[in-house]
């Protein structure tokens, strides 16, 4: 096979020397023109990093109203703005885009093909969640959308929400569905049909699983918000009443609806992360992921149970206690496969050689932090302790254990290992490893607390608290641990704008990592690869590595403790 | 000590320190560490005591698995001249953890329903609706989920609206009241919760769960206050924008106290109704005086024309 260059001195790396085959386009047209997955991730990428910050930044502002009793900073108007606004972007426009962002770029190196099944489908997808995000934000200067993430009715009616920002909502969650969707159908058609030679179901990554089982939650979800955000603009506009009692509607619907789409969103924006944390673990622990296909029989599972759960989140609404059971009893069912997973990673870095670098540290901070969201998951799973705990702080402190301890560490782990191969160039380990600690501690400081403040009896969503009600101590303590978090942040977008320039000279495998996207240079060309490499296990780089070194007589193994990246 | 002796005083004393700490450390750490409780509301107690439960499994699993990562990542750090073993893994690993987890849960699940009749189904009475005290709890028990005996208990409409609650007695007398709900010490209250306008959640953290008011429905709890005093809540759904500030409070008064609060309040109505029934009869004679005058359109006042 001539895939392999032994002739050069350097030769010592498994690399395909890829011919120029026409310029690469460039200059600012390349990128609103462009069809190739890899622009297409990268302005996922940093579209979502706009909208995380602005989310962060509303997130920082309800912190501060909260940080004292009886706080005056903001109007209640002005608060529920910001918690609409605050969910909504961290939801839609964040932790769900930017694992779409993130497959773009990587699932078709991953699976070794040249591009998605559909690259025109795929530059509008993008442009369509850009449109939605934009939607949203036009009425942020104007009127916002007040009802929460939500939007439960009756409240996001025309008559208890008359503002346009509802309406802009509402053509968010339409055109982010949209693009969802469609990114969704290329991700399956490119995963069923474009893998590389000798890439069974048996040896896809462990993330493309993830991302395959995504797009398939996807597909069905969002059509249950499709539709039910339809109906609420035409509840809201052209005198349809789906939602109002009084005219024989129900707003109960609206409810149910909602969360068939809510809950499995959820694991629409954790299972990604998941499979984020089974392609990291074992490139630092330096093993095999542990047990393969329990992980990927568990996302399947975890997905079709996710599925099935929804009315966990109703739990105090007019319902039978038979339903409630039901939706407690398969609330637990799905804490089974999501306990094997955590077991499985916990093996895998069991009789390993753990390699510290910042990509791990956020993944085990991301583990040990998610582990915490799920046991409180059960606590609310139980229908009769639900009663108390719903809508306190403690659902706060839970679901942000969950999605910012899942899917927003994992985020912040896929950064630290995927920017060398999507820029060339190492992030700094050492502003990584401070912004890291400052994000962990951040955390929990912010959000361990809530839980306290929940479980003494502080509803969600309350602009304003009497100091009688002795809940300031634990606000007080979260507003400091938010800017803590703020701060952690705010190193690792220098980190990154910093590296960008002068980040060390990445090569093009520099953990010495598993899947196939490390065969090709950093950033890889146009057509990602000159001839597709033939894959024989779930570690096809491993193979090549034992390959060259069998034809070079070069080590390519890496050694325990040595430094990694060649610098 | 001999063996024997010291493993018989800790099977003895273990469980004994755990029971001791479980009673005295949860109400103790209310509010921390566990939900509120403490009305003498049973269905309170009750949620507080299957929260226990899961607060002690979680917290051996808690510490089991974040103890297990740690001391993985600490024992197996990466060192010159280590190696990773490479294992790919264990079927019966995988088996024994997928078992364990669901054998927690199947605790987890009976444990639930062992409890969820006392949370659910309104207690006895202690008291009838005359004050009398009865005589036996045991001669009530009901399979009905919903009422309790009839009689025993005082059914209350909670309605909420923006931003304020709304309390409505039984009895002809029609006595109501905001955002305060008057109740007697001992007695069953069952509360019907409904919703004039966007959805509202009602909650006294310390007499037990949250139950949502939703237009269009009725949903139903219930508690039974032993101890008088004043229990505060407020609404747990976002409701608007002065969702903060929809506050409300069960005042629990010993039978008597409470007795006299309701009649003074229907007698209160009773008065407010015979003043404007005065009043309405003044006005219609004067309205009569006027239309003898010859005054026109006076007779548009209790009729729409419209219609």
């Amino acid at each position: 096979m001539a895939l392999v260059d032994t002739a050069a001195p350097r030769a010592a790396r498994p690399q395909i020397i890829t011919g120029k085959i026409r310029p690469e386009p460039k200059g600012w047209t390349s990128w609103i023109t462009t069809t190739d997955h890899k622009k297409i991730g990268i302005l996922y990428l940093w579209t979502v990093a706009v909208f995380f910050v602005l989310g962060g930044v509303e997130a920082l502002l309800i912190r501060l109203q909260l940080g004292a009793p009886e706080n005056t900073l903001l109007s209640p108007e002005r608060y529920n703005e910001l918690f609409t606004m605050h969910g909504t972007t961290m939801v839609f426009l964040v932790v769900v885009p930017v694992w779409a962002g993130l497959a773009n770029y990587l699932l078709p190196l991953m699976i070794g093909a040249r591009d998605v099944a559909f690259p025109r489908l795929n530059a509008w997808s993008y442009w369509m969640f850009l449109f939605g995000g934009i939607a949203l934000y036009a009425s942020f200067f104007w009127t916002p959308p007040e009802a929460g993430w939500f939007s439960y009715v009756p409240l996001s009616t025309k008559e208890y929400s008359p503002s346009g920002g509802q309406d802009a909502w509402i053509f968010m969650a339409h055109l982010t569905g949209l693009s969802s969707m469609l990114g969704a159908v290329n991700f399956i058609a490119t995963i069923h049909n474009m893998r590389a030679p000798g890439m069974g179901w048996g040896r896809l990554p462990l993330f493309v699983w993830t991302i395959l089982i995504y797009s398939y939650l996807i597909v069905l979800a969002i059509s249950s918000l499709a539709a039910t955000v339809t109906m609420l603009l035409t509840d809201r506009h052209f005198g349809t009443n789906f939602f109002d009692p009084t005219q024989g509607g129900s707003a109960l619907l609206w409810q149910h609806l909602f969360w068939f789409f809510g809950h499995p969103e959820v694991y629409i924006f954790v299972l990604p992360a998941f499979g984020v944390f089974s392609e990291v673990l074992p490139v630092f622990a330096r093993k095999p992921i542990f047990g393969y296909k329990a992980i990927a029989a568990a996302t399947a599972g975890i997905a079709f149970l996710g599925l099935l759960v929804w009315a966990h989140h109703m739990f105090a609404t007019p319902s039978a206690t038979v339903v409630l059971a039901f939706f407690m009893l398969s609330s637990f069912v799905i804490a089974v496969p999501t306990g094997v997973k955590i077991f499985n990673w916990i093996a895998t870095l069991w009789r390993g050689t753990i390699e510290f670098r910042v990509a791990l540290l956020y993944a085990v901070g991301g583990i040990g932090t998610f582990l915490i969201g799920g046991i409180t998951g059960i606590f609310l799973a139980v229908f009769p302790v639900d009663w108390q705990l719903t809508d306190t702080y403690f659902v706060v402190a839970h679901m942000h254990y969950v999605a910012f301890g899942g899917s927003a560490f994992a985020m912040f782990s896929a950064l630290y290992f995927w920017f060398p191969k999507i820029t060339g160039r190492l992030l700094s380990e050492r502003m990584g490893k401070v912004a890291f600690w400052l994000t962990l501690v951040g955390f929990h400081t912010t959000f361990l607390v809530q839980h306290s403040a929940g479980l003494s009896g502080m509803p969600r969503r309350i602009f304003e608290y009497q100091a009688s009600a002795g809940w300031h101590v634990y606000n007080l303590i979260s507003t400091i641990g938010a800017f803590i978090i703020a701060l952690g942040v705010l190193i690792t977008i220098i980190n990154v704008v910093r590296s960008l320039k002068h980040g060390a000279i990445a090569g093009p495998d520099p953990w010495k990592a598993n899947t196939m996207e490390w065969f090709t240079p950093s950033p890889p060309p146009e057509h990602n690869f000159d001839a597709i490499p033939r894959v024989r296990s779930v570690e096809p780089m491993k193979d090549y590595r034992r390959q060259i070194e069998e034809l070079s007589g070069s080590e390519q193994r890496f050694e325990a403790g040595k430094p990694m990246a060649h610098v | 000590m001999d063996p024997t002796r010291l493993q018989k005083l800790l099977t003895r004393a273990v469980p004994a320190a755990c029971v001791a700490l479980l009673v005295t450390a949860v109400p103790a750490s209310a509010g921390i560490l566990f939900p509120e409780a403490g009305g003498g509301s049973p269905g309170a107690e009750d949620i507080r005591t299957l929260y226990a439960i899961i607060f002690v499994l979680g917290f051996i699993v808690f510490v089991g698995v974040e103890g297990v990562l740690i001391w993985c990542l600490v024992k197996y750090r990466a060192k010159r001249g280590r190696v990773a073993a490479q294992i790919h893994g264990n079927t019966k690993l995988e088996i024994g953890w997928t078992v364990g987890a669901a054998v927690i849960l199947v605790f987890l699940t009976i444990a639930t329903f062992v409890m969820l009749p006392g949370i659910k189904n309104p207690a006895a009475s202690d008291i009838d609706i005359n004050g009398n005290p009865i005589a036996s709890n045991a001669a009530f028990a009901s399979t009905d989920q919903r009422k309790p005996p009839e009689g025993q208990a005082l059914n209350i409409q909670v309605n909420g609206k923006q931003y304020v609650w709304q309390f409505t007695y039984p009895g002809d007398e029609g006595v109501f009241s905001y955002t305060r709900m008057y109740v007697p010490v001992g007695m069953t209250v069952t509360l019907d919760i409904e919703s004039d306008d966007v959805q509202h959640s009602w909650w006294i953290p310390e007499l037990g769960g949250k139950m949502d008011a939703l237009p269009g429905y009725t949903n139903k709890t219930w508690f039974k206050v032993t101890e008088p005093g004043t229990y505060s809540g407020q609404c747990a759904e976002l409701c608007g924008r002065n969702h903060a500030n929809m506050y409300a409070e069960v005042v629990a008064l010993p039978f008597e106290e409470w007795r006299q609060w309701y009649d003074d309040e229907a007698q209160e109505i009773a008065d407010a109704k015979e003043y404007a029934a005065q009043e309405r009869e003044r006005l219609e004679q004067a309205e009569g005086e006027d239309a003898t005058q010859g005054t026109s359109g006076a007779s548009n006042t209790n009729s729409n024309p419209a219609e």
